[in-house]
């Protein structure tokens, strides 16, 4: 049974639609990831899940019960602020203590409790240091700590780690994912951040105009965009124009190849996807595309190639080894690797015409 | 080196009009009888009841107009820092403050005294007429109505600077809205009350013509004191004296209303 839903919500402010009919389902334990550009709607989401927020119209349902009416300080759920809110007049013992210390806890469960969750965000020997003299990165651990020692059902993160340094984001990033399968308690993590997203969540929420673009596991979502934004949001990608002209046939740079997709009418303009990961560079011959190389740059541990075909048409490679000419390489790739996308089609009708030809 | 130069304005202001008759006052207030302590003044002061009790009057109605002005001013600087039209209300509140004192004070004794507005609506609900003005009451009204723009501004500033998200986080931890009011918003608002009380205690302290006004000589402060001997008894000597008394109280209030305390209280250190 799904722990949270949200069904047909819709926000307007000022005759602004902010989301559309949104219907999400999260499951209980799992870590999902709110994923868009900012306007997308994706924070908004959350405030309505959290309670900062009452939907235009539609349902937050919560363990079968609808709590669309529910102030936020009677929802069984913490969220850690975007600039963390701690209390300045209150020092990180008190910080962490305050939720429980509203619930009317004994002072001795409450300090048991605060210790053993300074603990699991490293931070035991700070209880009496005041909120300015902690790092950003202290911070954030306070304000995770302050959440979690409430043990929420649902634990709700705004963008908590855009704050941070590229180094110490990505140590967050291990250690939230760690806390969240120690703890079991479903995170919702809000990020406009692709990378992030991808390699933190169980499930992905790819939001854009308010509406829910696609939903799934970042191996679903990234090896088979349901639209046009999604493939370019997540990831890079080459999308080129193509035809239909049968199942398991794609024609694009006017020539024919073998794919992987089905379900589509015959001769139906299309996009193709290729990963700039999934091109291999190989000899003329050998070559199923043949390209001009404009540039390359050296990345550290890949090599990021510019090329164009024929049909001008730009291709990104990301290659091991840069490429040698610059005239005419060709570029080699497997029939699982091209990703065929129809234009304006839905999640729903997305994933029932996978369903009809994958086993 | 230029930099310096725009100090030296401030300076001469500093020392001409504070430094100086500080030192004026303070020496005025000594004696240099023969056969007299230098502090005679001091001993006086101390050793009599009136001056006390005085003291003890200024200290009390100082402290009843700072205790209304702050139960009226933190609602209403709360109500307009949430408003819409917070800009149009501040000015409102700031409005009254450029109108004299002595104004004012007048207005009042026309609104209080025996034939005044107030005792003429008593008098439609057929109730005889008050003795309204020259009463404790009066003056404390007066008082507290003139102090409360001083009060409501660095209250009103303090909230409006507050995060909003503080509030949210507070809900989010389960806190109702007067939890979140007691445990998050005063405290953190308790800046702009200090220096409200500042701003309202200490001139409090030391007001002397309402007290003549309103009070009619019948509320005699530590200002009225002053008043008297430097203006009836031309006792200026013990008029000094009863001053500095005055500056060291307002110097001990300072330093108690804004000592900032790195409060680690409620928490056992470990380390």
């Amino acid at each position: 049974m799904s722990l949270l839903q949200l069904k047909n919500v819709t926000q307007v402010f000022d005759d602004e639609v902010v989301l559309k009919d949104i219907d999400i389902d999260i499951e209980k334990g799992k870590f999902y990831s709110i994923l868009g550009p900012s306007g997308s709607g994706k924070t908004t989401m959350l405030r309505i899940i959290s309670g900062f927020s009452k939907p235009t119209s539609g349902q937050v349902i919560f363990e079968g019960k609808d709590i669309s009416n529910f102030p936020a300080n009677k929802r069984n759920m913490n969220t850690v602020f975007q600039n963390y809110s701690l209390f300045p007049h209150l020092n990180v013992y008190e910080n962490v203590a305050f939720g429980l210390a509203l619930k009317k806890v004994d002072e001795k469960t409450i300090s048991k409790k605060v210790a053993k969750v300074l603990q699991l965000v490293q931070l035991e020997h700070f209880e009496g240091r005041m909120i300015d003299e902690l790092s950003g990165g202290q911070q954030q651990r306070v304000a995770i700590a302050r959440a979690i020692v409430n043990e929420p059902e649902i634990l709700l993160l705004d963008e908590p780690l855009s704050a941070l340094d590229m180094k110490l984001r990505k140590n967050m990033q291990y250690e939230l994912r760690q806390l969240q399968q120690e703890l079991g308690i479903t995170f919702i993590f809000v990020t406009h951040d692709q990378e992030e997203a991808l390699a933190m969540s169980d499930e992905i929420i790819v939001m854009n105009d308010g509406i829910v673009q696609q939903s799934g596991s970042p191996v679903d979502i990234y090896d088979e965009p349901v639209n046009h934004f999604v493939a370019n949001f997540i990831g890079e990608s080459n999308i080129v124009d193509g035809q239909m002209l049968d199942d398991y046939q794609v024609k694009f740079v006017g020539k024919e190849f073998e794919c992987a997709d089905a379900g589509i009418p015959q001769n139906e303009r299309v996009e193709v996807v290729i990963r700039p990961e999934d091109l291999d560079i190989t000899t003329k011959d050998n070559g199923k595309l043949i390209v001009n190389v404009d540039s390359q740059s050296f990345r550290g541990d890949h090599f990021e190639i510019m090329a164009h075909d024929e049909d001008d048409n730009n291709w990104l490679i990301h290659s091991t080894n840069p490429a040698k000419e610059s005239m005419g390489i060709g570029l080699f790739f497997e029939p699982e690797d091209i990703h065929v996308m129809r234009l304006n089609e839905s999640e729903e009708d997305f994933d029932a015409r996978l369903e009809s030809y994958e086993e | 080196m230029r930099k310096r130069l725009f100090y030296v304005p401030y300076f001469l202001w500093i020392v001409l009009f504070v430094v100086i008759p500080l030192i004026l006052i303070f020496m005025q207030s000594l004696t240099f009888d023969n056969g007299k302590s230098i502090f005679s003044n001091y001993q006086a002061f101390f050793s009599s009841g009136v001056y006390l009790k005085m003291t003890f009057n200024s200290f009390l109605f100082a402290f009843l107009i700072t205790f209304f002005s702050l139960i009226i001013s933190y609602p209403a600087a709360y109500f307009i820092a949430n408003s819409k039209y917070d800009t149009f209300l501040i000015l409102l509140i700031i409005l009254p403050t450029w109108i004299n004192l002595l104004l004012k004070a007048y207005a009042f004794i026309g609104i209080f005294s025996h034939d005044g507005s107030i005792n003429y609506f008593l008098g439609l609900l057929g109730i005889a007429p008050q003795q309204l003005l020259f009463t404790n009451f009066s003056f404390i009204f007066v008082a507290t109505y003139i102090e409360i723009p001083f009060m409501i501004l660095p209250i009103y500033n303090s909230i409006k600077a507050l995060d909003k998200t503080y509030i949210q986080a507070s809900e989010d931890l389960g806190a109702n809205k007067i939890q979140t009011f007691t445990k998050v918003v005063f405290p953190l608002t308790m800046n702009g009350v200090k220096t409200g009380i500042q701003t309202v205690f200490i001139p409090a302290l030391s007001l002397f013509m309402l007290t003549r006004l309103i009070g009619g000589n019948r509320v005699i402060t530590l200002g009225t004191a002053i008043e008297e001997h430097f203006l009836t008894t031309m006792n200026w000597s013990m008029g000094s004296t009863v001053g500095v008394i005055l500056v060291f109280i307002m110097i001990a209030i300072i330093l108690f209303t804004s000592k900032t305390k790195k409060n680690k209280v409620g928490v056992k250190n470990h380390e």
